[in-house]
């Protein structure tokens, strides 16, 4: 079974968010990095870079398939994970804590209010792999 | 198993068991990976003139084989393009057993059928009378040897017997397509759960350097890092055997087959384009159908691309005009719109010590 903490926010593309003030921190679920497989590349955005909520701000790549992921919040990129670019099999194996991609300023904190809690993004990923 | 399946062409194939496709394409290399390949087409083709017909319609010499060997080889339009490729076996000089991609299985049935004119040969789809189990790797023939009393040190690359297999009845044979040592075991399909069980416990699987079953992914990363075409991305119906480098399986002197006259013109003009390997020189890793870029100019498009597990590169295969087809060749693979730095490298990529 995928896990899935209690303290974060999901999206139904498979981000998790965590909220530290006006920040959000943003990753990709232990479901998704199960489903996509051996993580090789993690392609993230320039520090600075703005994006609307639900845009693609970079993609995750395993050896067969190329995945978009999507910030579920809008807001500006405080800092990346530049770690990833030589270890992106971390995103397999710490996908909420040292697998994490991006830090933003949130454009509108009021964002996180409409994803997914915990147990409702478990019971989404159980109705999708049905 | 727990494998993650897709639908492939129709059959249920597992893409990646649990151990993840990185981890199946190194055993391979390292030790064994197992494949399940049952959904291969088989094609029997018996009578007097058996080596003929098939002769008449594949690039390769039939004549060449003796019984007991097999070759690879394709179906050609009469452009020399390609309809599939596949494996020739000769069993005897009048009986013939091609083994044909699952997803072109059924058109080259109505091909081969339909080219069967006065010859005096019988034609069989024998598809769902047979499994394929492949076991690759350097510890294939150990493995296998657990299971069976063929001396299978004494069956040449390219070479077959029939023999039984945990008592089996099955055609062993030295082939593979994964540029590793390694067998494909043929037998009747209600055998293939036990030839599956007994091929993983001989191998130990489970145990540290011991037999993976392994899914189409890394059959695909092992063929390509072993520089072999995969039908409908390095060939199909539009790209013709020497510009796909194939010229070594035509025998243009052997006399006429279909699509001869075509691939005899265009190797006297010279081809205009041709299939180049690449390795990625920028961070990035080139896809299936992404464009390459010459100059600002768009010039060909990527037909396989991917990480090389074991090569730990980026790599990949496709078309460029032949003026730059020469290895050192700098090239700029689109990626999703940015342009990655790549180069072209002489395949295969990989290559067995021997």
């Amino acid at each position: 079974m995928a896990n899935v903490p209690e303290d974060l926010h999901y999206s139904k593309d498979h981000e998790w968010v965590r909220v530290e003030g006006d920040q959000a921190i943003i990753g990709i679920t232990d479901y998704a990095q199960n489903s996509l497989g051996d993580v090789v590349y993690v392609e993230l955005p320039k520090t600075g870079e703005e994006f609307a909520a639900n845009e693609p701000f970079g993609s995750v790549e395993s050896v067969k398939a190329v995945s978009e992921v999507f910030t579920p919040v809008a807001g500006a990129v405080v800092t990346i994970n530049e770690s990833l670019a030589d270890e992106p099999e971390k995103v397999n194996s710490d996908p909420y804590g040292e697998g994490w991609m991006i830090r933003l300023r949130m454009a509108n904190p009021g964002d996180v209010d409409s994803l997914l809690t915990a147990a409702e993004y478990e019971d989404f990923t159980k109705a999708e792999s049905e | 198993m727990g494998g993650r399946m897709v639908d492939f062409g129709g059959w249920d194939m597992p893409v990646q068991y649990p151990a993840g496709t990185i981890e199946e394409h190194l055993r391979t290399r390292t030790h064994a990976g197992l494949f399940d390949v049952s959904h291969m087409g088989e094609i029997d083709v018996r009578g007097p003139e058996a080596i003929a017909f098939v002769n008449r319609l594949t690039s390769n010499d039939v004549t060449r084989l003796v019984d007991g060997q097999a070759h690879y080889t394709a179906l050609t339009t009469p452009q020399g393009t390609v309809i599939d490729d596949l494996l020739v076996y000769r069993l005897a000089g009048d009986h013939l057993f091609l083994v044909v991609n699952a997803g072109t299985t059924d058109k080259d049935w109505e091909w081969i059928s339909s080219h069967h004119a006065a010859e005096d040969v019988e034609l069989k789809n024998v598809s769902s009378d047979y499994c394929q189990i492949a076991l690759q790797g350097p510890d294939a023939v150990a493995i296998l040897q657990k299971l069976t009393d063929v001396p299978l040190s004494e069956i040449k690359y390219y070479h077959f017997t029939h023999g039984k297999v945990d008592g089996i009845d099955s055609i062993v044979s030295r082939t593979g397509y994964t540029g590793e040592d390694g067998f494909e075991v043929y037998a009747a399909p209600e055998h293939a759960e036990q030839l599956w069980n007994k091929f993983l416990d001989a191998g130990n699987f489970g145990a540290a350097g011991g037999v993976l079953p392994c899914g189409l992914a890394a059959r695909n990363t092992l063929r390509l890092e072993a520089g072999m075409a995969l039908y409908g991305h390095e060939i199909d119906e539009n790209t013709t055997l020497l510009e796909a480098n194939l010229g070594w399986i035509c025998k243009l002197d052997k006399g006429d087959f279909i699509g001869r006259e075509a691939l005899a013109q265009q190797k006297a003009e010279g081809v205009k384009r041709k299939l180049i390997g690449f390795e990625v020189t920028d961070r990035g890793i080139a896809r299936d159908d992404q464009g390459i870029v010459i100059d600002d100019q768009p010039v060909g498009k990527v037909t396989s691309g991917s990480p090389a597990p074991f090569l730990k590169k980026n790599i990949g295969l496709g078309y460029v005009p032949v003026a730059h087809a020469n290895a050192g060749q700098e090239l700029k693979i689109d990626v999703r719109g940015r342009l990655v730095g790549a180069q072209v490298v002489k395949t295969p990529f990989y290559k067995r010590a021997k």
